[in-house]
């Protein structure tokens, strides 16, 4: 049973000690010899010293999401090495350092064992404890090359790329390749049977991760104000935008930055900072996750009632409260679609991929001010920390900025008797005005208070509710500018289907194509937005059975679905995730098709 | 106009803050008058009505002025607040925009009570103060004033309701001002703390108050004449030429050196005194925008083409991702 170009590999480390560049090392060679690949990183809510795990799938056919079974596991860390030898397949490999000898009630005979001294052979050729820790994981980056047909050159390259003018770390590390190149030639026989052949596969795909794409996103956007507190996983969307700003959005004459980034003292600042310049007229974003969503409610019902546009970024992790920091869910989409208290509905976006991450992020500026609300953007750990393979990100030249109805002074002297919440268009959205645009017209008090059309403060009940309906006419027309949703089929095959969200995405078309072997015909549907439009209502009244599957425990798209478009609950059957881990191939197809099987028999 | 109790100090203020904008030649539009929650924060709504308000939520004005300012740091922000805004739920806020060196003017109407909640103790209420409501308050006060001053602020002051003379000019350093400009204004709150007992209330006030200087301020513009305050005792010239003339200076006392500040408020709390008019500013103050190194031009004006890279820098980032 050959395994070329398609196995699971999975590193297990000691986190803190260098391994997370050695191995992006592994995955980035990968790429580069033109395979599909797809990394993620299991590391601990820790600094150093406990068990981290980076779990690579190569897949010639492009399936990118988890899979069941481990091919190979290279472990350096004795104390996850149990759990480890027991999670890889029969016929599999364990490759492991065998400078202190392996424990015998750790022998597995139906797999095989490549065992290496790496700290004994790291401890001969380096001196620099520091140095010893690292370039033991260089040195079975090198092993693999000959195991695996990881192409040597491909790495050197990267290396070279990496530490491009420190000559000697160059050397370094290519000195450690070579160690354990040697030493597999040595004393095993090679290549195994889990090995990559190049492919020159990917044409021109990228490699990203999901949270950089965002930050690029938003500075295509025009954002200018970023205000944010760190908290994993979403630190890195600040990150990137920082750092493609800098190098972006710099005057090139005075040296001035054309943005401001604000480290808040806590989220509930930062969705502050964000409201004020959306208010006078700057697009302004925020980053946070699960318990910053919570933190920041009371300032989305703000956004929501005074009308201020907004982004906010959501890369969700395992919940609820402090929950598993460093885990991925789909866990906040209820907390998310109604947060604040009082009748609230928040429009979200559901990116899949870094591609989705950079245009979603990008028209997540262009919705938030055209509907004067904000728009949360619904990530995850697993899209916005690992890298992904994706499509290049493209920008139209052309494209405007939709900053909305805003009134610019000219506006304003043709306007007899503006009024702030006057529904002059009927789509339930009104026209403000950035502060300091007129001497004598068009000023204001935002509030979150109930206000009258000219944004007085009122009591009156049929004023309040007015304004309350109006603001359902805008969830309307929100309905029919917020993205479609995918559909996988030209016409429908089947009355059954699946419908996901968000990074299921990647485990669900491969379960398609696995219940399609079997024989089960389904048709598939990816939600990319909510409101939910008429699409998505269609698309669920023309199947029988519709299999939402989602990454939290609660079924909480499922809810969604049943209270906006009033499905009845039958029709709507869960598959669910919520260990903290993505979502598999397998798992899916094993719930649709037991269900299917019970439900015809 | 105004829907707050009659003879509420926050009327009074409200009236320095209009004078003070109009007697600068402001124009209303390039104001920008933010709040939190309380009776105090109702107050943007009944002054300046050419001007936009933000009326946000309880003890969240501090951000929300943060990010106005950094959208567009050519307009005035004046934001006025109450204790329990400021000094309980706001706290954590109201440190940071002064960390952060926000330009805008805090007028911190404090009361020592939650008015519009009807009557609660605020944390500027001090020990043994009795409101309306009859049991003296067992905590120590917070005073906002003195913290301010701890945590860096460059331009500090106190004043009261009633005392327009003082508090104009103060209000007008203060908008001058580059940076977090300070007021804490003792404004009694007529219907729940302004009884004998309470150390907000007006009689209290007239007792204990100790003016540190009277201090008027000039702007550049409006030195015409020569001698203007000619034997001044101290003078404050500001990078744009603006100043700040201290006369009747309390013994040994320099608004600009910041252990006399300090001095002070520590002698106050053992006398009893309320210090009042510019107790510390610091001339050379720089602002966020001026740390952050953001743009001369308001960020809110940047055009597309100014802050979208483009297609082709996307093909290289592109082609840096392969």
């Amino acid at each position: 049973m050959s395994k070329v170009n398609d196995f699971v590999i999975r590193f297990s480390n000691v986190n803190g000690t260098g391994s997370a560049s050695a191995n992006l090392l592994f995955a980035k060679s990968v790429f580069r010899m033109g395979i599909p690949v797809s990394p993620k990183n299991i590391f601990p809510s820790n600094i150093q010293g406990l068990p981290t795990w980076y779990e690579v799938r190569v897949n010639e056919n492009g399936y990118l999401g988890r899979r069941e079974g481990i091919d190979m596991i290279v472990c350096v860390n004795p104390e996850s090495m149990a759990k480890d030898i027991e999670d890889i397949s029969p016929g599999g490999y364990l490759l492991y350092d065998s400078t202190k000898p392996l424990h015998e009630e750790f022998y597995r005979e139906d797999i095989n064992q490549i065992p290496i001294p790496l700290m004994k052979l790291s401890a001969e050729a380096y001196s620099d404890p520091r140095h010893r820790q690292l370039f033991k994981n260089i040195i079975y980056i090198g092993a693999l090359t000959v195991l695996m047909g990881l192409e040597f050159d491909v790495i050197k390259q990267l290396l070279e790329e990496q530490f491009s003018g420190k000559e000697k770390l160059i050397s370094a590390n290519i000195q450690a390749l070579n160690i354990g190149v040697d030493y597999i030639k040595e004393h095993f026989e090679y290549p195994l049977k889990v090995r990559l052949e190049r492919r020159d596969n990917l044409k021109d795909m990228i490699f990203i991760d999901g949270n950089k794409a965002c930050g690029l996103g938003a500075v295509y956007a025009g954002a200018t104000v970023l205000a944010w507190y760190p908290i994993t996983p979403s630190t890195s969307v600040a990150e990137g935008f920082e750092h493609y700003a800098k190098k972006l959005r710099v005057d090139p004459v005075s040296g001035k930055n054309n943005f401001a980034i604000i480290q808040a003292e806590d989220e509930l600042a930062a969705l502050g900072m964000v409201m004020g310049a959306n208010w006078n007229g700057s697009r302004a974003f925020t980053a946070t996750s699960g318990p910053g969503l919570s933190l920041m409610n009371e300032l989305i019902g703000l956004s929501y009632f005074a009308e201020i546009p907004g982004v906010l970024i959501d890369v969700q992790r395992g919940g609820p409260s402090t929950g598993m920091p460093t885990r991925t869910q789909q866990s906040d989409v209820l907390a998310a679609a109604y947060a604040s208290h009082g009748d609230t509905k928040h429009v979200l976006l559901f990116p899949a991929n870094p591609k989705e991450c950079f245009e979603l992020t990008a028209l997540s500026f262009d919705l938030s001010d055209r509907l004067q609300t904000l728009v949360i953007l619904l990530s995850d750990l697993d899209l916005g920390m690992n890298d992904h393979l994706s499509e290049p990100f493209e920008w139209n030249d052309d494209r405007k900025y939709d900053k909305g109805k805003v009134l610019s002074a000219e506006d304003l002297d043709e306007i007899q008797n503006y009024g702030r919440y006057k529904d002059i268009d009927n789509d339930g959205i009104t026209y403000r005005a950035y502060p300091g645009t007129h001497p004598t017209k068009g000023a204001y008090v935002t509030r979150g208070t109930s206000k009258d059309e000219n944004a007085s403060y009122t009591e009156n009940e049929q004023k309040y509710k007015q304004n309350m309906d109006r603001l359902l006419k805008k969830w309307e027309t929100a309905k029919n500018i917020v993205p479609s949703p995918i559909v996988y089929q030209k016409k429908n095959n089947s009355e059954n289907a699946l419908l996901f969200f968000g990074t299921t995405n990647y485990a669900a078309v491969e379960a398609m194509d696995l219940l399609e072997k079997e024989g089960i015909q389904v048709d598939s549907l990816r939600i990319v937005a909510f409101p939910f439009n008429n699409e998505v209502l269609e698309f669920i009244d023309q199947h029988e059975k519709v299999f939402v599957i989602e990454q939290n425990r609660d079924a909480q798209m499922k809810t969604l679905l049943m209270k906006e478009l009033a499905i009845p609950q039958q029709k709507l059957i869960s598959v669910l995730n919520y260990n903290g881990i993505p979502i598999t191939a397998d798992a899916i197809k094993r719930e649709v098709s037991s269900h299917l099987a019970l439900n015809n028999a | 106009m105004s829907s707050l109790c009659a003879g509420c100090g926050h009327d009074s203020i409200s009236a320095s803050i209009a004078l003070a904008c109009y007697e600068m030649s402001i124009e209303p539009h390039k104001i920008a008058k933010l709040s939190g929650i309380g009776c105090s924060s109702k107050t943007p709504a009944y002054y300046l009505n050419n001007s936009h308000g933000f009326n946000s939520v309880h003890g969240r004005m501090p951000s929300v002025a943060t990010g106005a300012n950094m959208a567009n740091g050519d307009m005035v922000y004046i934001g006025v607040s109450g204790d329990g805004d400021s000094a309980s739920i706001g706290m954590g806020q109201f440190v940071h925009a002064i960390r952060r060196n926000i330009n805008m003017v805090y007028v911190l109407m404090n009361n020592g009570c939650y008015g519009l909640t009807k009557g609660q103790d605020s944390a500027t209420a001090d020990k043994g103060s009795r409101s309306k409501k009859g049991a003296p308050s067992p905590f120590s006060s917070i005073d906002m004033a003195s913290l301010a001053l701890e945590l860096g602020g460059t331009f500090v002051a106190q004043s009261f309701s009633g005392d327009k003379t003082q508090l104009v000019p103060l209000l007008k350093a203060a908008i001058n001002h580059n940076g977090f400009a300070f007021i804490n204004v003792i404004s009694p709150c007529v219907t729940f703390n302004n009884n004998s007992g309470s150390t907000k209330s007006y009689d209290y006030f007239r007792e204990h108050a100790e003016a540190t200087s009277s201090l008027d301020f000039v702007p550049e513009k409006e030195q015409i004449v020569a001698d203007y305050k000619e034997g001044s005792q101290k003078t404050i010239t500001l990078h744009d030429g603006s100043k700040i003339y201290l006369d009747k200076l309390a013994k040994d006392w320099d608004p600009t050196d910041f252990d006399s500040a300090r001095a002070s408020f520590m002698n106050a709390q053992k006398s009893g005194n309320i210090p009042t008019g510019l107790i510390y500013m610091d001339p050379e103050s720089i602002d966020l925008h001026e740390i952050l190194n953001s743009s001369s031009a308001p960020l809110n004006q940047l055009d597309k083409n100014t802050l979208c890279p483009g297609s082709a820098t996307l093909d290289m980032i592109n082609a840096s991702l392969r």
